[in-house]
């Protein structure tokens, strides 16, 4: 009896480590990361990807941050109904068919045609790419989520550690975008809170607009792109 | 049976009073004999800027000044950079009661705001007040006298007779060159601009050397035309033509022959690379100060985003190249009647229940046309002054002529954009508003922008294509259904709406049943 039980439980940790492994595996049609980042621009893409952060959903329309184990897909206003923008929490699988396109060097799946949500999980862990900053290796990591550790917080352009909205024009909405500027090895990078994704009640909000200039910080977030690298910051922690 | 016959008159009479509930709206402003200056008013200011700190300080200082000269009205100013969240906070405002005093706006947004009863104020009886009005004799501040505000920015506040705004400041769109890519590829540059001659040399930038270097730049990218809003592409190439867009009632007109040509010809160089807009690939300004774009059509209020000294830019200085920017009126099919829009906020009051909090916002938008509110803000970027006493003014000139003398107040590229506007104010027009015209507009941008996309990605862009693209623009922005202008008739409270005749015919009808079985009753009681 107890050799029939261990092999029946041998069979079914099997089944479900198989079944594991299948979630992972891209279906019939779908392109790997690879070959959505080798597709050429304004050609049709279908990927399998997993949801990391909701930017927005406005109009029946979301805006996505998704990320596989390969790479990161950076989904934009794709028509979504209310109801199926609440399944879409960090984790939940889906499958995309839209265009991959370009905008300002960020490389985006727009004009999505169909969207379905998938059985499977995979919350993306932080890389850190620290060392990649200021190399040409950082845009591989683009729409990734990934970490930067031990930067100092520069003087944006008016002396403040901080802006609201791009050219700190002082005034600002209830949800502006902040600006904040940090250097690393001698240089200085500009990271963004969207306040989309992360508004003025959120930690890393609060926590930009505490920051000041000499602080030592170390960043997670989205790596965005904007006429360079231009990460959406998640979470902050000032050492 | 009477009994049956009471309970539904009754029914009947209730049905329609309860079919009114939550209608009626505010009572129609009148102007007040007087202005109470011993009365506290709060007055909220719903301001644009264009990410732009200076024009935020105008905006404080001259609520500063304001509130020395009115001590009895404070204004709170809330700072918005966006028109379309201005708009989708007063409609939201709106509907609960809690809109701005005064906001700044465009009229294809008044003319949404207008669909609620005595919404918006009608500032007519307002201009002309012998006390309050343009230049008024009790006005504490130096104005413009209604013939002083120019007449043609005046009139595009004009919704159906009356006017429900003023303008703040004005733009326009312009053409930004680089002058120097141009000539170097053995063009010259024509006195006035066409859509041919920026096709063709759009075309002849995409010739690329061995290495795959495009020749006029001897870089790896080059989109040698790039148009920001492609909603204002549409109108006006419909316009310079003479085709329909719509009708001032709100009839569409927009899906024609005309319409088809341009979106081929759109489609013809998008798919060559040699066209794209802000919407696929980004701001012109950072392609043009890259050396990477040859024509870039922006607004004149985006002028100091432009050229290789711009004050402001989104790319990193050693992306900049030096190069001589030429900046003039957007390229025409007929330069001898050239046509551009006229853009920019215009001001308007939203109604209250106490008529003196309305007049302490008129004030307050009378003081925003003053001389120096005017030039300050006006100067800030490629916009021009609403008022002939500030355009006239010995400032404005001298503003005007020193172009040049460094990068910021006196940039020169912003200056040559506002002689753009300045020089053919009667040039210009605007598409009229109408409950849906924003729909309308954003569904012009959209089928140039669809055009451009399919043959980016290879598609024909064909009739069959197009009658596409037009059935799902007009299914996506609702163009289909009926929209006629009801904003005349909602505010004037003439013509009332089919529901609002149904239901007064409704009571009139059960009155007139009550009545012929009360003298029924009466002749019998009479008889017996």
């Amino acid at each position: 009896m107890k050799k029939i039980l261990s092999v029946v439980l041998t069979l079914a940790l099997a089944l479900s480590l198989a079944a594991c492994g299948d979630s992972d595996k891209k279906s019939e049609g779908v392109m790997t990361y690879a070959e959505y980042n080798a597709a050429a621009l304004e050609s049709q893409v279908t990927v399998e990807t997993y949801v990391q952060a909701n930017q927005s959903w406005w109009d029946n329309k979301i805006t996505l941050y998704t990320q596989d184990k390969e790479g990161g897909y950076f989904i934009y206003n794709m028509a979504c109904s209310e109801a199926d923008s609440k399944k879409l929490t960090p984790g939940t699988k889906i499958r995309v068919t839209g265009t991959k396109s370009e905008w300002s060097g960020e490389v985006e799946i727009i004009d999505v045609t169909k969207f379905d949500i998938l059985s499977g999980n995979y919350v993306a862990p932080a890389t850190d790419v620290t060392s990649k900053l200021g190399t040409d290796e950082l845009v591989n990591f683009q729409n990734r989520f990934v970490s930067f550790k031990g930067l100092t917080v520069a003087a944006r352009p008016d002396g403040n550690a901080f802006q609201y909205k791009y050219d700190g024009s002082g005034s600002h909405d209830e949800n502006s975008d902040l600006y904040f500027d940090v250097t690393y090895n001698g240089q200085t990078y500009t990271f963004t809170v969207e306040s989309y994704l992360c508004g003025n009640d959120t930690d890393v909000y609060k926590a930009v607009e505490g920051l000041k200039v000499g602080d030592t910080v170390d960043l997670e977030g989205f790596l965005y792109w904007y006429e360079g690298a231009n990460p959406h910051i998640t979470k902050v922690v000032v050492k | 049976m009477k009994k049956v016959l009471f309970a539904s008159l009754v029914l009947s009479l209730a049905l329609p009073l309860a079919g009114c509930h939550g209608s009626k709206g505010l009572k129609a402003f009148t102007v007040p004999d007087e202005f109470d200056s011993g009365k506290q008013y709060e007055i909220t200011f719903w301001a644009k800027n264009d990410t732009n700190k200076t024009q935020v300080d105008i905006y404080e200082k001259a609520i500063a000044d304001f509130e020395a000269l009115y001590p009895n009205i404070n204004v709170n100013v809330r700072m918005y950079s966006d028109y379309g969240r201005i708009y989708n906070d007063v409609i939201t405002n709106i509907s609960t009661g809690t809109a701005p005093n005064v906001c700044i706006t465009y009229p294809d947004h008044i003319a949404t705001y207008m669909t609620g009863t005595n919404v918006v104020v009608p500032l007519d009886d307002l201009f002309t007040d012998p006390e309050f009005g343009f230049g008024g004799s009790e006005l504490k501040f130096d104005g413009p006298r209604y013939n002083e505000v120019t007449a043609k920015f005046l009139e595009e506040c004009n919704l159906n007779g009356k006017h429900y705004a003023v303008p703040y400041v004005r733009s326009t769109e312009a053409l930004y060159m680089n002058k120097d890519m141009i000539e170097s590829m053995g063009y010259k540059i024509p006195n006035e601009i066409t859509w041919d001659f920026v096709w063709e040399v759009s075309e002849a930038a995409m010739a690329k050397d061995a290495e795959g270097n495009f020749i006029a730049n001897g870089q790896k990218v080059m989109i040698p035309f790039i148009y920001k809003s492609t909603d204002n592409m549409m109108i006006q190439m419909l316009k310079q033509l003479d085709a329909g867009y719509c009708t001032p009632e709100g009839e569409i007109l927009i899906f024609n022959d005309e319409t088809k040509d341009i979106l081929k010809t759109v489609a013809e160089h998008a798919g060559n690379r040699a066209f794209s807009t802000f919407k696929i690939s980004s701001y012109p300004g950072n392609f043009l100060n890259a050396g990477q774009c040859i024509f870039a059509i922006d607004s004149t209020a985006g002028a100091t985003w432009m050229g290789a000294l711009a004050p402001h830019s989104d790319i990193a200085e050693d992306q900049f190249v030096d190069f001589e920017i030429m900046v003039t009126k957007i390229p025409q099919f007929d330069p001898a009647h050239p046509q551009m829009i006229s853009q920019g906020p215009s001001l308007c009051i939203f109604n209250k229940e106490d008529p003196g909090e309305v007049l302490a916002s008129w004030l307050f938008v009378q003081f925003m046309l003053t001389n120096e509110v005017q030039l300050s803000y006006a100067e800030t970027e490629g916009y021009i002054p609403v008022t002939d006493k500030a355009i006239n003014s010995p400032e404005y000139r001298d503003y005007l002529n020193r172009g040049g003398e460094d990068t910021d107040t006196y940039y020169q590229v912003k200056i040559d954009a506002t002689k753009v506007l300045l020089d053919n104010i009667e040039n210009t027009f605007t598409a009229p508003p109408f409950n849906g015209s924003t729909s309308l507009r954003n569904a012009a941008g959209e089928l140039i922008e669809g055009a451009a996309k399919g043959a980016r990605r290879g598609q024909t862009v064909d009739d069959a294509f197009i009658e596409s693209l037009y059935s799902d623009t007009t299914a996506l922005y609702r163009l289909n259904r009926n929209i006629v202008n009801t904003t005349k008739e909602k505010e004037n409270g003439a013509g009332l709406p089919a529901t609002s005749v149904f239901l007064l015919c409704s009571i009139l009808a059960v009155w007139l049943v009550i009545g012929v079985v009360y003298l029924k009753d009466l002749i019998k009681k009479n008889k017996s």
